[in-house]
C-alpha cells in the first residue's frame, strides 16, 4: 500500500510549479531549458502514478515517449543556445533582439 | 502508515527540496548537480510505482545523458557571469503568486475528487511485460519517435557545424573562381 493517488498529484503539481517558476523568472537560457526539463519530469511522475492507479501500461509507455522528446528538445535547444551565444556573446534572452 | 507510504513521502520531500535548491542557484554547475539528485529521486519513485525499466531509463537518460549534456555546455561556455541578480522582485513575486494559486487549487481538486483517496496497491510491470506491451500496441509511436530522434541529430549537427562548413564551402568557391580566372 503506497500513498493515495491524490498525494502523487500534489507532489507532481508542486514540481511542475517549481519548473514553471524557474522557466519564467530566471533570465538565463540554460536555466529556462532546465525549468522545462523539470516540468516534463513532473508530467512523467503523474503518468507513472496514473498507470499504477488504473492498472494500465499506457501511462508507462507515454513516459518512454516523454523521455525521447526530452532528449530531442535538450539536444536541439542546447545547440541553439550555443549558436546564439556564439552570435551575441550572452545568455540573457533580453539581448537577442536582432533579426537575421 | 505503511513502509512504502513512508518511503514515498521521504522520496518526494527530497525531490521537492532538491529541485527548489536547484532553481535558486546562481552557479549553473550547482543547479545541474542538484537536479541530478532530484532525478535520482524520481527514478526511485518510478521503481516504487512498479516501473523498474523506466527507473533505469530515468537514471541513464535523464540523470546520465541529459544532465551531462547540460554540464558540457555550461563548462564549454563560461556561463557564470550571465545574471547579476538571480531574482528580480518585480518578476518573481507575481510568478510565485500564480504558481502558489495553481498548486493550491490543483491540490484541493486532487484531494476532493472521489476515488482518488484509496491507497495505491503495489504492482510491478517487469521489463519484459512492458516491452511486449509497447511493441504490440504502441509500435507506430515508437517509429515516430525514432524519426524524431533522427531529425534531432540532423538539426543539432546543422546548428553546431553548419556555419563553419558553409564558410569552408565559400572559401573553396572563391579559390575555384580565382583558379578559373
Amino acid at each position: 500500500m503506497i500513498a493515495p493517488f491524490s498525494e502523487v498529484l500534489v507532489v507532481a503539481g508542486i514540481l511542475f510549479a517549481l519548473g514553471a517558476f524557474c522557466a519564467v523568472v530566471r533570465r538565463n537560457l540554460i536555466m529556462i531549458v532546465l525549468g522545462i526539463e523539470i516540468m516534463l519530469n513532473a508530467a512523467s511522475i503523474v503518468f507513472v502514478g496514473a498507470s499504477l492507479h488504473l492498472s494500465n501500461l499506457d501511462g508507462q509507455s507515454f513516459v518512454l515517449f516523454i523521455l525521447a522528446v526530452a532528449a530531442t528538445e535538450v539536444s536541439v535547444g542546447l545547440a541553439i543556445i550555443v549558436y546564439a551565444f556564439r552570435r551575441t556573446g550572452s545568455f540573457d534572452p533580453g539581448n537577442f533582439n536582432l533579426l537575421g | 502508515m505503511t513502509l512504502y507510504g513512508m518511503l514515498f513521502h521521504i522520496i518526494s520531500a527530497v525531490i521537492i527540496a532538491a529541485t527548489a535548491v536547484a532553481i535558486t542557484r546562481k552557479n549553473l554547475v550547482h543547479a545541474v548537480v542538484y537536479l541530478i539528485v532530484s532525478f535520482f529521486g524520481t527514478a526511485m519513485l518510478f521503481y516504487l510505482f512498479g516501473a523498474p525499466l523506466l527507473a533505469a531509463l530515468e537514471v541513464i537518460i535523464y540523470a546520465g545523458a541529459i544532465m551531462v549534456l547540460f554540464l558540457f555546455v555550461v563548462m564549454m561556455i563560461r556561463a557564470e557571469s550571465a545574471e547579476k541578480k538571480v531574482f528580480v522582485p518585480i518578476q518573481w513575486i507575481p510568478a510565485a503568486i500564480f504558481c502558489l494559486i495553481y498548486v493550491l487549487v490543483a491540490a484541493a481538486m486532487a484531494v476532493g475528487t472521489p476515488g482518488m483517496n484509496a491507497p495505491l496497491k503495489m504492482l510491478s510491470a517487469s521489463p519484459a511485460q512492458f516491452a511486449i506491451y509497447v511493441f504490440k500496441y504502441q509500435w507506430f509511436s515508437i517509429e515516430v519517435v525514432s524519426m524524431l530522434l533522427l531529425l534531432a541529430v540532423i538539426g543539432a549537427l546543422n546548428l553546431g557545424a553548419g556555419r563553419r562548413a558553409g564558410r569552408v564551402d565559400e572559401e573553396r568557391r572563391i579559390e575555384d573562381d580565382s583558379a578559373l580566372q
